[in-house]
């Protein structure tokens, strides 16, 4: 050993990142899948000839196991050719800080010291709880929990086909910081109306000004929740978290503690 | 047998007569009312079946009429008695021409509830029939093929296609899988009716039906009969259909359903008036139909803490044993349900999920626990993910869990993939073979960790259920007792769907098949 040495260990060239096994720029992958293929000798051949389609060198069928079905599964390892340019990487950040759910609790706590009170429903003829559950229900979606389990917010779920008529009526009564409406259906552009419904009536009603207002969706953008006159949409992947955060900071920069 | 925990048995018996009290309680209630879902139920089990034009279930269709003449505090079963004597036709027929709008049952002359309680007998005891050639087919394949040893390989399929989940189910069992759960589509809870006719599309499950019930269990008498082992078919009896899929599961033979008195309210906001009268239903029904209810205590810790509240899981059975001894259901029907949930970096862990296995299976010893995999801590790290479940799979076969729902590596990923299933069959099997006999050699240190835990997790169960018995049921949900859940009396989906039930009310499944079971 000794100074000879250094330089067979290659320091990290960031213009050509590849994965790391045991040595610089072996490449070594580790992947499983399965192929609908009967076990054998063929199906291994198949395996690593998949393998070397994905750019993986010297692919190697470490285990494979028939699962039965004229399935076969396999373990492999691979040599990856690829390499990435990590330099010149940038990736735009989201605005707006996603606290999670711990945060928010420590979060109302320490910035609005009470009870934050949030309406939710799925509204018009709209059938489909599953955007509104996954948000407020307490079992939430995902292993992230929903908005009637974080401590400090009363979180109240309407449920489906809710009239817009009583959604206000209820944000009314509870006095909420904020109202959730989700639309899943947009066949026709039922949602659109809906929506638009729900601005004008709490514009009638005057506290338009008074309530964080969003909506959520598969459909639903931020950019067209805005259009509608709702301060945010929410779409696809959004959690619990994500709602919260945005209200629970929305109440403190309109300072409506 | 002697408690390896030490446990007094005094605690336990003053538990248990105070879930008896809550029970009996809460059944003067449920036997002062019926709901919507219920009368469907009767309706179901009289033979009504299909859909009207629009696809409205025509159990829908007939009680809705009943419900929006005014009929229903006297039950179902008594208007379609009723029309059998004044129109001579059969119940479907009747749904028909009620669904064509040629028949309104409110308008017929009106025979005595005697004489349609008579008229309808043939019909029922055809129904009861029916079930009870299933209860004995099952008996002849267990008999026949036999079993998997306990603890039985739980495993879920979840395509939202029932002839994929039929592929994946099928794999299952080849891979050696004892139960296969068919998960519903989300949000199918919170439908009023019951979906018909096979599905290829759900999200994140797939709709329990009546013919994807049928078309399961077919696939799965098949594969059964192919690798000489039954496999059980397991669906959910629970949302606001309780009763009505506890029908179908009866008809169609499934082995299991999940079943609980307060999942329902807690956990889908369904009102808890309507699902304690519709447990009753369903519950009587599992009972008579042989099959294994499990209920849903392994959800409280996944919103609340599984090390603080392990109370309130025990609280729980406690309660669900007591309301399904009220439906005559038999000790080794009652799979009551439990998790590993604890936290993984929390010191000890594993002492105190062991103490609280070993605790349930002492103080419930004929019934079929049905043990939940690790979920809320999982998270992503597939190979850690491993060795949560390798950890769950120890503490089952030690502490003799009956049915095992296996983790899976890529919870919180993904529905699993047929390897994942693989997986976790093999990671199941290895443990349990190698470690099959640990239970019996092992005793705990008097007054150590594992005694002293599940000690006072009895001993706090108690006091919790001490206080429910003074308060009342509905009482301790609307003060967010279990899982840190509140729930009003009168919030929640579906109340409109109950009533109080008049002098003449009459539900002719449930006294037979009460007395049927006996």
């Amino acid at each position: 050993m000794g100074s000879n040495n250094t330089t067979a260990t290659a320091t990290v060239d960031f213009t050509k990142v590849k994965p790391y096994g045991d040595t610089m720029n072996d490449g070594m992958v580790q992947m499983s899948f399965t192929l609908p293929v009967l076990a054998g000798d063929e199906a291994n051949e198949a395996a690593k000839q998949l393998a070397k389609k994905m750019g993986l060198d010297e692919p190697n069928v470490v285990f494979f196991k028939d699962l039965g079905v004229d399935f076969t599964y396999f373990i492999v390892y691979g040599k990856c050719q690829h390499t990435v340019d990590y330099s010149s990487i940038k990736v735009p950040k989201v605005e707006g800080e996603v606290m999670d759910r711990l945060e928010c609790e420590k979060y109302i706590e320490e910035n609005i010291k009470r009870d934050v009170v949030i309406v939710g429903a799925c509204t018009g003829t709209d059938a489909h709880t599953v955007g509104i559950d996954a948000i407020m229900n307490m079992k939430g979606f995902h292993g992230h929990f929903g908005l009637e389990r974080y401590k400090g917010i009363e979180a109240h779920n309407m449920g489906s086909q809710v009239p817009n008529e009583e959604l206000v009526a209820k944000a009314i009564e509870l006095k909420a910081d904020a109202i959730l409406v989700s639309q899943v259906v947009t066949q026709k552009d039922v949602h659109i109306k809906n929506l638009t419904e729900l601005v004008e009536l709490l514009e009638a009603e005057g506290i338009r000004d008074k309530v964080i207002l969003c909506c959520g969706g598969p459909r639903i953008s931020h950019e067209l929740a805005q259009e509608l006159g709702y301060d945010a949409g929410f779409g696809p992947n959004t959690y619990a978290e994500h709602v919260a955060s945005f209200v629970l900071t929305e109440i403190v920069r309109r300072n409506r503690i | 047998m002697k408690s390896k925990l030490n446990l007094d048995p005094k605690i336990i018996e003053s538990a248990r007569s105070c879930a008896a009290g809550i029970a009996a309680d809460m059944q003067k209630f449920i036997d002062r009312h019926t709901t919507v879902s219920t009368e469907r139920t009767v309706v179901r089990l009289l033979g009504i079946d299909g859909v009207d034009d629009v696809d409205t279930p025509l159990p829908n269709v007939v009680v809705d009429a009943i419900k929006d003449g005014g009929g229903l505090p006297r039950g179902a079963a008594y208007w379609i008695g009723n029309a059998m004597i004044q129109t001579g036709l059969s119940p479907q027929e009747i749904a028909e021409k009620v669904a064509a709008g040629e028949l309104d049952l409110m308008k017929l002359p009106l025979a005595t509830v005697e004489e349609a309680q008579e008229k309808l007998l043939p019909v029922v005891t055809d129904t009861l029939n029916k079930i009870k050639a299933q209860r004995e087919k099952r008996e002849h394949y267990l008999n026949t093929l036999g079993e998997g040893k306990q603890p039985y390989l739980y495993v879920i399929v979840a395509t939202g296609n029932i002839y994929e989940d039929i592929v994946q189910a099928k794999a299952a069992a080849k891979q050696g899988a004892d139960v296969i759960a068919v998960i519903r589509t989300t949000a199918q809870s919170l439908l009023d009716y019951v979906p018909y006719g096979p599905t290829t599309e759900g999200f994140g499950g797939t709709y329990a039906t009546q013919e994807n019930f049928r078309l399961m269990r077919k696939a799965l008498d098949e594969v059964g009969e192919e690798v000489g082992r039954y496999i059980r078919l397991c669906n959910y009896s629970s949302g606001m259909c309780m009763p009505e899929i506890a029908a179908m599961g009866a008809i169609e033979r499934l082995d299991v359903m999940l079943n609980d008195a307060l999942y329902g309210i807690l956990f889908r906001d369904i009102n808890m008036q309507r699902t304690l009268v519709d447990q009753y239903f369903s519950r009587v029904i599992i009972g008579y139909s042989g099959i294994i209810f499990n209920s849903g205590e392994d959800n409280y810790l996944t919103t609340a803490d599984a090390y603080e509240e392990a109370h309130t899981v025990l609280a729980s059975q406690f309660i669900n044993e007591q309301f399904a001894v009220l439906a005559n259901i038999p000790a080794n029907q009652m799979g009551l349900g439990h998790a590993f949930e604890m936290d993984p970096d929390l010191e000890n862990g594993f002492l105190y999920e062991l103490a609280q296995a070993i605790m349930a299976r002492e103080i419930f010893p004929e019934a079929p626990l049905k043990y939940m995999p690790p979920t809320k801590f999982m998270t992503g790290n597939i190979f850690k993910g491993h060795i949560q479940d390798a950890l769950f799979n120890l503490v089952s076969v030690w502490s003799g869990q009956t049915i095992q729902l296996l983790g899976m590596l890529t919870e919180a990923i993904h529905t699993p993939h047929l390897h994942d299933r693989m997986l976790s069959i093999e990671n199941a099997s290895y443990i349990f073979n190698n470690a099959r006999a640990l239970g019996e050699e092992v005793e705990f240190k008097e007054g150590g960790i594992i005694q002293k835990r599940a000690q006072s997790v009895l001993a706090e169960a108690e006091k919790l259920l001490r206080n429910i018995e003074k308060e009342g049921l509905f009482a301790t949900i609307e003060q967010g007792k279990f899982g840190g859940v509140k729930r009003a009396r009168d919030g929640g989906k579906g109340l409109d769907g109950v009533c109080a039930k008049d002098d003449e009310y009459f539900n002719p499944f449930i006294p037979l098949m009460l007395g049927g079971a006996k």
